[in-house]
């Protein structure tokens, strides 16, 4: 209340203005609960009717405001913070990570696209084990974002492709062909959603608001490249093992019945850096970066290269290429 | 609204009474209810990994189900249409129970969907205001509207004809018909829009035809007057309830047609798929005959296929469909056919092989039959109290108590139509 005394215009969220700012019907319902909460509160203060220690009361009322908060997609940047800031706590709370997580948006005049080397890439999978530790991918269900198929020499078919090989790479009179989600330019999955919990960044980077995400699983029936993937339960990942580095709408953790799904890495690609299946790739069949740059590689790669992009006839305009040295 | 306490408390006492093989009937219900409570709980706790489905197969046994409950809660609209729209009395008594049938298929499709989804917590998300529902864009909210609002109609017009004649005065046409016409177009938008959720994904070739909405009417407009029939058979044997063989033989015809419909959809898609196999066809092949070894679901489709086709030679041959000890378990086999056809056979395929020609099969967990049995069970429960009550009601037995004397109409009716139904059976329930 205090940073209001000088004259400040008083802004959403501001705790001091309660009677002034417009309300909708969803604060005022979050309004309605918290005063309920505190009230409840106040009165287990009074009578400590269970043994409830000051840290558990915490987690419960940061738990509450929680389930009760909107979309990601239509918050303020106030309301973003304060999120953030709960989720923080939680997971320090919970499950003793120390974790950031950012809410950085997407750049002005930055579409990401990505091209695959069907030449170079020789089947390792180290794209696949920094997939997972990069993005904090649930280790007990063993999440994989990234697969990488086996096919025989001569051409691209996915019937017979193999994305399950256990044998010495590269094998003979064969080649390799990773797959992810393609951040498509008109994606089915985000239409679909009868929630809006999922849409496309300005970026192009297809994300999942997954507090907002009810798990009904529609986008997976919708997306043809089979990009999503689902928490069938809560996702199980060693704290030793946590990327604390985190953002809202990629690794930051995620909950039991909700689905995920690749981000191009957005907590990294959005501060200047490769998403880390292209850093760990050491055959350089990877290339990343801004389609609007008229300098950067993947234009390259798009105005030298003979591309192709999988399934193009549904117009799905996927922004991930496929191409040969 | 002054005769709500006591209709209130005669539903009530409708519902709860009856003879030894009623409370049988209510009590193994309940107990596959309170089993499937405990298996939604397991599910609840360890999340839908507890369920045969995956990453690969994202949706199973659940879906299944309420594809082809919509399709029953559509085929009300069967008997309601010629009812009350073309004027056919004969359908009159029968429209009630098709309306009660429509609100408990609507109520399971409604759990169905629920046990299926990963964050029941999150349900109001979808409410409009509250959350926020992607409308028009999204298939699923416009079913989340049409399904809603199409069991607000199902509950709302037969309590507005069951309280009347408890109240004693005649219901107004002029208040429930036009809600009857929207009814109709309505039966046929919800499953439309449930054909169209799973047609509007060229991800999953097996949906993405033009074939799908039709063929889901087609397969509706069997297997719920199939059901419907059963229904009928079985209060007239065991109710004083007047339900005239006209309605019985009308609905056996309709059934029939439906039913040859049906099958000739079935063959233009088999033809389409075989014919000149593309890729497009890769999931019928997976589903008819099984691919790379993988054949789970072969038998079923078969035997729903064979089923299927003889139930409608047997429904087509006049001496059958006439004869009620072979009509019924032609209504039975044929119902079942479909059940699995379009259950099984129309959701499960559309995941296998993957999108990216990755082959996992799918079979569901006895966790995942435990949940289904239970909300067929609270189906079955919330029908058998709707008929319950609606009886004595539209019998006029059950009466509000400040009525003095019962009105000259509604006196003579049940005695006529004793008259008419010699062969009526008492109430043996009772």
């Amino acid at each position: 209340m205090s940073e209001n005394q000088a004259g400040d215009l008083p802004e959403r969220g501001n705790d001091g203005d309660l009677l002034q700012k417009p309300v909708d019907r969803r604060h005022a319902l979050g309004m309605l609960v918290a005063g309920a909460v505190a009230g409840a509160q106040a009165l287990g203060a009074c009578v400590p009717l269970n043994g409830e220690t000051p840290e558990q009361r915490e987690v419960r009322v940061l738990a509450w405001r929680e389930y009760i908060k909107g979309n990601y997609r239509f918050m303020t940047e106030a309301e973003r913070a304060e999120t953030i800031t709960r989720l923080e706590e939680l997971a320090r709370l919970k499950r003793h990570e120390d974790v950031t997580i950012q809410s950085t948006g997407a750049q002005p005049g930055v579409v990401f696209g990505y091209a695959f080397n069907i030449s170079k890439c020789q089947g390792f999978r180290n794209c696949i084990e920094a997939c997972i530790n990069e993005n904090n991918l649930d280790r007990r269900a063993d999440t994989q974002y990234i697969r990488i198929f086996e096919m025989s020499e001569g051409e691209v078919n996915f019937d017979l492709g193999d994305a399950t090989f256990q044998h010495e790479v590269p094998a003979e009179g064969h080649f390799y062909l990773g797959t992810q989600c393609f951040q498509c330019a008109n994606p089915p999955c985000t239409s679909v959603c009868p929630v809006g919990a999922t849409w496309q960044e300005p970026d192009g980077i297809v994300v999942i608001d997954y507090d907002w995400c009810i798990g009904c699983r529609y986008c997976m029936a919708a997306c043809p490249y089979w990009a999503r993937r689902f928490n069938w339960s809560a996702p199980d990942v060693p704290a030793s093992e946590i990327n604390p580095n985190q953002h809202y709408l990629g690794n930051r953790a995620r909950k039991n019945g909700v689905v995920e799904k690749c981000t191009f890495c957005i907590h990294r690609t959005r501060q200047g850096q490769l998403p880390s299946c292209v850093e760990a790739c050491p055959t350089g069949a990877r290339v990343f970066g801004n389609l609007l740059d008229p300098d950067s590689e993947i234009r390259w790669v798009l105005e030298n290269k003979q591309v192709f992009r999988l399934k193009e006839d549904l117009k799905t305009e996927p922004r991930f290429w496929y191409f040969t040295d | 609204m002054r005769h709500l306490g006591p209709f209130a408390r005669t539903a009530l006492r409708s519902a709860t009474t009856g003879g030894g093989h009623y409370h049988l009937w209510m009590g193994a219900l309940t107990v596959l209810m309170l089993t499937g409570a405990y298996c939604y709980s397991l599910q609840l706790r360890h999340g839908l990994g507890v369920t045969g489905m995956s990453d690969h197969v994202s949706w199973g046994l659940y879906i299944s189900n309420f594809t082809f409950l919509v399709g029953l809660a559509a085929a009300a609209m069967m008997l309601v249409l010629p009812a009350y729209i073309l004027e056919q009395v004969d359908f009159g008594r029968a429209v009630l129970l098709a309306e009660g049938v429509a609100v408990a298929a609507l109520v399971m499709c409604l759990a169905f969907v629920v046990v299926d989804i990963g964050n029941p917590l999150g349900g109001w998300h979808l409410m409009p205001g509250l959350g926020y529902l992607n409308w028009p864009r999204s298939l699923l909210a416009w079913d989340v509207l049409v399904l809603n609002g199409y069991l607000a109609l199902n509950l709302a017009i037969p309590f507005y004809l069951l309280y009347n004649r408890f109240a004693g005065h005649p219901p107004a046409k002029s208040k429930y018909l036009p809600w009857m016409y929207i009814s109709v177009m309505w039966a046929v938008s919800i499953h439309l829009v449930t054909a169209f959720l799973l047609a509007g994904l060229p991800a999953r070739p097996f949906w993405n035809s033009a074939l799908l909405g039709p063929r889901f009417l087609a397969s509706a407009f069997t297997a719920g007057p199939a059901f419907m029939i059963l229904l009928l058979w079985f209060v007239k044997r065991n109710t004083p309830y007047p339900i005239s063989e006209g309605a019985l033989s009308k609905l056996a015809l309709i059934t029939t047609v439906a039913a040859q419909i049906n099958l000739v959809m079935l063959l233009s898609e088999l033809f389409y798929e075989f014919y000149w196999p593309t890729h497009h066809g890769i999931h019928a092949v997976y589903l008819y005959f099984g691919l790379d070894g993988h054949h789970a679901l072969v038998p079923f489709i078969w035997t729903a296929v064979s089923l299927n086709v003889l139930a409608t030679a047997a429904l087509m041959t006049h001496s059958v469909r006439r004869n009620y000890r072979w009509l019924m378990p032609t209504c039975a086999v044929l119902f079942f056919a479909i059940w699995v056809e379009k259950g099984l056979g129309l959701v499960i395929p559309g995941f296998i092989p993957s999108p990216l020609g990755e082959i996992v099969e799918y079979t569901p967990t006895l966790v995942e039959l435990g949940v289904t049995i239970g909300i067929w069970a609270m189906g079955l429960f919330v029908l058998t109290v709707l008929v319950r009550v609606a009886l004595p009601i539209e019998l006029g037995e059950a009466r509000s108590p400040y009525l003095e004397a019962p009105p000259a109409e509604r006196a003579v009716r049940p005695r006529a139509t004793r008259a008419r139904h010699e062969d009526v059976r008492p109430f043996r329930t009772r």
